[in-house]
């Protein structure tokens, strides 16, 4: 409940993955998720992972067991993609 | 037999254990008899375990190497604490009753025995009996309410306290008595092994003597006991058997007095020879002593290939390399035996038989192929290189051998830059590589031609430097003319085979030099004698400074530092992906002893008088440097007026500084221009034009003016009170007093401007010291924090754990040795 900006009672007054640090956080599709896990030999439990209770992950309604895709800006390569597991 | 270990677990040994592991028991401190054979049940007894090479064990019957030692016990005649669980008894003790030696909380109580650790109830929950306030003396005196609580009371309070109140408080390992000392085990021969010196007399380990401390005062204790000796004696042989028992574990514990040698150096306790870089841990198990290795003093050879290192002989005599004996080489190896050049010959039955001039017919005679030979290293041998501190991957590279005359390894002076080696005394090591497929490895990943580009910012690390840049620039600047005799000259001088073109009688700096590049190489660029120009003219640039290249011939430009440079090298740079690394190699090499092979027949030399000014330029500088203190002097006006502009965030004083610094710099900056203007051309000019040592700067300040010498990057202010030097007037501020230093080098300092001069070159020292100090640790913790990260094929950064740490290395998983590399930015 950060400083009672974010949330009012359980009102959004304002939308921070509007924010301009706030980079575009997605929910893949578990066909998408399957993807990833395999182009990258990983397990699920191998991803970085991202609490439930992340601010970002409770406005756009993950769940524990999604994987987000994380576009961020990057200083070398423009836009870099990331991937995190929700959990708990 | 053979086990298989399922876990481990660290308890405290109990009296049992350590009677149970002892194979002796030890009743004298004496060490030897008159003989000098160890005493039985003495601290060295034979049963201990075997130091001495050729006898065997008389406990486990095994050899020198083979018998681990055993333990003794020493049964100590009144208990003392371990040092090292005072910490554990103080805390016991405060949570235990008294009288019945229950925990002071009730089962049902969650409370957690840290809470009652700090804060014990004055009340027992379980019999009721009044708790006596525990206190802790460090080191290792308790008491209760004033009353000193003794090893042997503690321990019986100890033993008072049930096994289940104990795992109630999570107390695990053991019993809580064991925490003081009632058989003392004494540690095998083999871990405090007697040094036997030269003159036949034998020199104890440390411990031994601590041992032979603790064994005589108990002894005396208990004599004492024995006679019923007055308490007061009693008690201070107690204490003396509890510090010798403390320093025995740790010598370096405040508030105990260090247990020193005869000769005054503090004895090594057990947790000295664990503790810090060379303690067990960090000392033998993190890091060990290498074999064929070698290492000496390096200078430089230019003569050798950046990837070759000059041996000196008796190293190359020493340092091995196993090579196994086959149907094809035995004639090879039966001549290295003859000729001295093998050191060892193994036979299989795995006997090492040394060479020796008197054998080595004789194994001749016997070597079949089945025999292994340890063969000393020759010329073209691959062997690691390395100089400390190794800071990044091209700070160990494998080198080619070549056997020399001399003491020091020789080294390429073109590869000192991904070292950061110098000549003023650094040291290197050499490892020889053993086997087929380290050196195929070395080869292929670690030689120095395969890691001319840099992994960091992929730009060249080695390259020429210093006169060979003087001379490529001298070459190839301008139209040097040089006949076809004098140019096969200097090819034969530096040792290159090439054929010159036919039918020309003379050729020019730039055609010499492109005999050296590859067809197929083509380039623009600004070389780093570039003026500047407001408006770059490119091909038509009147002072040679635009470098083209076509097809492999240099069309005009000088070659200088931004060509061929360490570090800056653009056509190092460029040669990878046109040629083999190879022949970039031959070409750095190559280059580097044509330019030398050319500066030394033309000569170059420089003097103090090369800086000369003309009088009127000298007049023209003193003007400038006097406005730049005449501007300094208003400022310093307005200030004491109240008048100054203060700038934003700065206070008064800060803004005058601050102002004061920048016309002052302004000035030096206009001193350089003149001198830049008016400077007669030497081989100092040459030198700051080719980018192979010194800048503009350097020449202003030997040729007409020093500037401001700063601390903390501020006008000196440090000294007297409210003044530098007494040869100021308090509360002076003007630019002279506060190291601001009008003359040249070549002129003369004046007295107060030499020490503002060595202020600062002190200043630089400290800092030089200081931040190699600060910036080497913290490359140690982000080594240790990074170092089992690494990139996968799927581009992506993994950790030990296979966790992804990033899903594509540096984001754009672009290697920058990989890709054209230019030195913008």
């Amino acid at each position: 409940m950060l400083l009672g900006i974010r949330r009012l009672e359980g009102d959004c007054i304002v939308d921070i993955t509007k924010h301009e640090l706030v980079p575009k956080h997605e929910i893949l599709k578990d066909a998408e998720k399957k993807a990833v896990l395999e182009k990258y030999g990983v397990t699920e439990s191998q991803l970085p992972k991202i609490r439930s209770s992340d601010p970002v992950i409770e406005m756009i309604g993950a769940v524990p067991g999604q994987v987000i895709k994380i576009t961020r800006k990057s200083q070398t390569a423009g836009e870099a993609d990331y991937f995190r597991l929700v959990v708990k | 037999m053979v086990s298989r270990i399922k876990g481990i677990s660290f308890s405290i040994l109990t009296p049992e254990d350590v009677k149970s592991l002892a194979a002796v028991r030890i009743v004298t401190s004496d060490l030897y008899d008159v003989d000098g054979y160890p005493v039985e049940g003495g601290v060295m007894d034979p049963r201990l375990g075997v130091v001495d090479p050729g006898l065997h064990c008389r406990t486990c019957g095994a050899g020198i190497g083979d018998c681990p030692g055993h333990f003794g016990y020493l049964e100590l005649a009144k208990p003392v604490v371990n040092i090292l669980y005072t910490k554990a008894i103080y805390k016991m003790l405060k949570i235990s009753c008294t009288k019945c030696g229950k925990i002071l909380s009730k089962p049902e109580d969650k409370k957690a025995s840290k809470e009652l650790g700090r804060n014990p109830p004055s009340k027992c929950p379980h019999c009721g009996a009044e708790q006596g306030k525990i206190k802790f003396l460090k080191p290792n005196t308790f008491y209760e309410e004033k009353e000193e609580l003794s090893p042997q009371e503690i321990r019986e309070r100890f033993e008072a306290i049930p096994e289940d109140e104990l795992k109630r408080v999570g107390f695990k390992g053991g019993r809580p008595e064991s925490m003081i000392l009632t058989l003392f085990p004494v540690s095998p021969v083999t871990t405090r092994p007697s040094i036997t010196l030269e003159s036949g007399e034998k020199s104890e380990d440390d411990l031994t003597h601590k041992l032979v401390d603790i064994v005589r005062i108990n002894q005396s204790l208990r004599e004492n006991i024995d006679i019923g000796a007055p308490d007061f004696i009693i008690k201070d042989l107690w204490e003396l058997l509890q510090y010798h028992v403390t320093t025995y574990f740790d010598n370096e514990l405040t508030g105990i007095p260090q247990a020193r040698h005869r000769s005054g150096r503090p004895l090594k306790g057990m947790i000295q020879r664990m503790k810090g870089k060379e303690g067990r841990i960090r000392g033998n198990l993190l890091g060990k002593r290498v074999n064929f290795s070698a290492r000496t003093v390096i200078s430089p050879d230019p003569r050798i290939s950046i990837n070759e290192v000059g041996v000196p002989d008796v190293i190359a005599k020493e340092l091995t390399i196993e090579v196994p004996v086959t149907k094809l080489s035995i004639n090879h190896i039966k001549e290295l035996i003859r000729s001295g050049k093998a050191n060892y010959a193994k036979r299989p039955d795995g006997r090492r038989i040394k060479v020796t001039d008197d054998n080595k017919e004789e194994l001749i005679e016997n070597i079949t192929s089945d025999w292994i030979i340890d063969r000393q290293l020759t010329d073209s041998d691959i062997v690691l290189f390395n100089r400390q501190p190794s800071l990044h991957r091209p700070s160990i590279m494998a080198h080619r051998v070549r056997v020399m005359p001399g003491k020091t390894f020789r080294i390429s002076p073109q590869v000192c830059p991904p070292y950061n080696a110098d000549f003023d005394g650094d040291e290197m090591n050499l490892h020889a590589l053993q086997t087929e497929e380290s050196r195929v490895e070395a080869s292929e990943l670690i030689d120095v031609k395969n890691n001319i580009i840099s992994p960091r910012f992929g730009g060249p690390l080695i390259g020429l430097d210093l006169d060979q840049i003087s001379g490529m620039y001298l070459l190839t600047h301008g139209d040097v003319k040089v006949s076809r005799k004098e140019t096969a000259n200097l090819f034969g001088r530096a040792g290159i085979d090439i054929d010159l073109p036919d039918g020309r009688k003379e050729f020019t700096g730039k055609e010499i030099f492109s005999l050296l590049l590859p067809r197929g190489l083509n380039m623009d660029f600004k070389a780093n004698c570039c003026k500047q120009c407001d408006k770059c003219i490119g091909d038509a640039c009147k002072f040679d400074s635009y470098v083209k290249i076509k097809d492999g011939h240099l069309l005009q430009g000088a070659i200088d530092s931004s060509a061929v440079g360490a570090l800056k090298g653009k056509i190092i740079s460029k040669l990878h992906g046109i040629v083999e690394t190879e022949e970039i190699k031959n070409f750095i090499d190559n280059a580097g002893r044509l330019a030398v092979a050319f500066i030394a027949r033309r000569g170059f030399s420089i003097g103090i008088s090369d800086l000369d000014l003309p009088e009127e330029t000298l007049v023209k500088v003193k003007k400038r440097v006097d406005l730049a203190e005449k501007h300094s002097n208003d400022l310093i006006e307005k200030y004491n007026a109240g008048e100054i502009r203060i700038l934003p965030g700065m206070t008064k004083s800060e803004s005058l500084e601050s102002q004061i610094l920048n016309v002052l710099a302004e000035g030096l900056n206009s001193v350089s221009e003149i001198v830049k203007e008016n400077i007669k051309d030497s081989d100092i000019l040459t030198m700051t034009n080719s980018g192979s040592k010194g800048s503009l700067i350097n020449a202003t300040q030997m040729a007409a003016c020093v500037g401001q010498e700063a601390i903390l990057g501020q006008r000196i202010k440090r000294g007297f009170f409210n003044r530098t030097l007494p040869h100021f007037r308090k509360g002076d501020l003007s630019a002279a007093g506060h190291g601001f230093v009008k003359n040249g080098f070549k002129q003369e300092l004046s007295p107060t401007e030499l020490f503002w001069n060595i202020m600062n070159g002190r200043e630089g020292l400290m800092d030089k010291s200081l931040r190699t100090r600060k910036s080497g640790y913290m490359q140690r913790r982000l080594v240790n924090a990074l170092q089992d990260l690494r990139v996968t094929t799927s581009l992506s950064v993994k950790n030990s754990n296979g966790e992804i740490v990033q899903f594509k290395a540096g984001e754009d998983g672009v290697d920058p040795a990989k890709v054209q590399w230019s030195d913008k930015e």
